[in-house]
């Protein structure tokens, strides 16, 4: 009898460790949302696996954060170096410079490039997402026909295209202006596809109720729609701004020097010879900076949401 | 509402959803007048001979007939493409998954700093040159120094102008940049998966972490797993910049010559339209087929 119940404290004693260390690890992951069958192992490992990766996909970023301080015989180094050696602060005093004489103020190229980008990505997000909405919440007659449109017309090669949208918008008039970048931009269909498949997720039963509550169908997309979605129209807005930003579309269609965006000014500075790699190195930097800024902001703002929590019966 | 079931009354069905309608209408115009009309006229274009610089000549099906007879540059490239695409296309979907499956269990300002960096190389332009001071073909290279380095090599490798290396080299370059747009919405995707799922799959006996993803996590993430699919397909079909921007163009003996590649030749320096838009036309074919194939493969996940 006292042996076993000797047998059973010991085992009791030995069991206390494990459960309260379980204990502890299952506040640690509640406190960081972590969910819960996990193995503290598998999650060590994970973070490890990851940040080997990470390290390897580091490297443009890097790349071009060091190019900016690289000294230009380091920039013209052969063989080329990654690191820099003797870093300098002399590109960004030869790109204040630079901007300072050149003919259209570099300012006015910012603005083009700030003021497309916003635009465009605001129009693209807002018309994307009511288009996704009644695509997905409302059965109107036609709206299958205009999703499979909407894939298949990303399947086709965006180069050729070129040719026929420089014939829409020169019979539109619409050359040289803002207008070509902000409205193609804000029929590019990767962003409805995108937010249209987080659209599922949106409770029917939540829409009803506010429409038996007198809601019209603005106030219900505006105030119900949008926050649910959010994660999908920051991940839109991120593509998007990045892509406007970087001009891969829209630069053949404004030829006016004062209204076009940096990447061309880039080319304008690197035109001017070799002595301004340095400048190019830095306005690359600054090229990168700043999407990567709106990502990281755009990026910490997806949180968990509580799409069904607000249903519970 | 009831005119719905009433048969044809197409006027009246429309006229009753013309809130619907007015959502649709500001996107599906600019989509309409930029993207869809484009591609119909591109459609068009690939039945003539059109220089740009001279009217558009209507020649039937003269282009398809040339490409598939007479162009072997084409069919090169043409394999080459499925090639890449049966790798890359699969190789940097599922990596992407991986990966937004791992950072989705970190906390938030861990998993905010991997997703930006995971992201980088699809989003700094005109990135992949790094790759030229990695892989460059004397001893200065970094993989090159390495290998003579530790002895594996007496000569250096010359990775981007020998045939039998340039397409491992390329499927590497590749894969590095697939995170794009399908990574950031599985990011997303996993996000929005409520937390009660897993809470309540705890309760029911999901005992480790295969279980939830293929129970519930991979189920819930379906819409944007069919997103990604398109991405990734679009993305392995349309490989050209890196292959001009590592290998020059053309490549050594059109080694990894892509459709994209041929098309921007036959696009950007022939300016033969024509024939550019019917190369489209066949991509997109192509494209369209693998897309059946993957949804299909995909109506199988969770079950």
């Amino acid at each position: 009898m006292l042996k076993q119940g000797n047998r059973r404290l010991a085992r009791a004693a030995l069991n206390a460790p494990r459960l309260f260390l379980r204990a502890a690890a299952r506040r640690v992951r509640q406190f960081f949302g972590i969910s819960l069958a996990r193995s503290i192992g598998g999650d060590l490992a994970t973070v490890l696996f990851l940040s080997f990766i990470a390290a390897f996909m580091a490297l443009p970023l890097v790349y071009v954060f060091v190019n900016a301080f690289k000294p230009p015989d380091e920039l013209f180094l052969f063989p080329p170096r990654f690191f820099v050696q003797n870093p300098t602060l002399e590109n960004f005093s030869d790109f204040a410079a630079l901007i300072e004489n050149s003919w259209v103020p570099f300012s006015r190229y910012a603005f083009n490039s700030a003021f497309t980008t916003s635009a465009a990505t605001a129009a693209h997000v807002v018309f994307a997402s009511m288009a996704a909405y009644v695509l997905e919440k409302h059965r109107f007659p036609g709206r299958r026909l205009f999703f499979s449109v909407v894939i298949l017309s990303l399947m086709f090669s965006s180069e050729v295209l070129f040719v026929p949208r420089m014939l829409v918008m020169n019979s539109i008039g619409w050359m040289d202006t803002y207008w070509a970048i902000i409205v193609p931009a804000a029929g590019m269909p990767i962003g409805l596809f995108l937010i249209k498949q987080f659209m599922a997720s949106v409770p029917d039963s939540l829409l009803e109720s506010a429409k038996i509550d007198g809601a019209n169908e603005m106030y219900i997309f505006w105030n119900i729609v949008m926050p649910l979605i959010k994660p999908a129209w920051l991940t839109a807005l991120i593509f998007c701004s990045q892509q406007i930003w970087n001009n891969t579309s829209g630069a053949p269609f404004i030829r006016a020097e004062q209204l076009k965006p940096i990447p061309q000014a880039m080319s304008r500075i690197l035109d001017g010879g070799i002595g301004r790699w340095g400048s190019g190195a830095v306005v690359s930097l600054f090229m990168v900076s700043v999407p990567i800024t709106v990502f990281i902001i755009a990026q910490a703002n997806i949180l968990d949401t509580m799409t069904a929590s607000g249903l519970k019966e | 509402m009831t005119d719905q079931y009433r048969g044809p009354g197409l006027f009246k069905r429309v006229g009753a959803h013309w809130v619907s309608y007015l959502f649709l209408l500001p996107f599906a115009g600019a989509f309409a007048v930029f993207t869809v009309l484009p591609v119909c006229i591109s459609f068009v274009n690939s039945l003539t001979r059109y220089s740009m610089l001279e009217p558009p000549v209507f020649v039937g099906f003269d282009n398809y007939v040339r490409m598939f007879t007479d162009d072997e540059v084409f069919q090169l490239a043409m394999k080459n493409t499925i090639f890449l695409a049966l790798i890359i296309g699969p190789g940097g979907y599922l990596a992407s998954l991986l990966l937004a499956w791992m950072i989705n269990t970190l906390p938030r300002s861990l998993r905010t700093v991997f997703v930006v960096v995971f992201y980088a190389p699809a989003s700094v332009p005109g990135i992949y040159s790094i790759w030229k001071i990695i892989f460059s073909g004397d001893e200065y290279g970094l993989v090159n120094g390495f290998l003579k380095r530790w002895g594996f090599v007496t000569e250096p490798i010359s990775f981007l102008y020998d045939p039998t290396k340039m397409m491992m080299v390329l499927i590497i370059c590749q894969l590095w940049i697939s995170m794009g747009i399908g990574f950031l919405s599985f990011v997303a995707g996993l996000k929005s998966i409520d937390r009660q799922y897993y809470e309540a799959a705890a309760v029911d006996g999901v005992k480790n972490r295969w279980q939830e993803a293929w129970f519930i996590t991979l189920p819930m993430l379906k819409p944007q797993l069919l997103f990604g699919a398109i991405m990734a397909i679009t993305g392995s079909f349309g490989i050209s910049e890196v292959t001009v921007q590592l290998f020059g163009f053309p490549s050594t003996d059109y080694t990894v010559h892509t459709m994209a590649n041929h098309l921007s030749d036959h696009f950007s320096i022939r300016y033969d339209v024509g024939y550019a838009s019917s190369i489209a036309t066949v991509m997109f074919c192509l494209m369209i087929g693998c897309n059946k194939l993957v949804n299909r493969l995909l109506g199988r996940v969770g079950r």
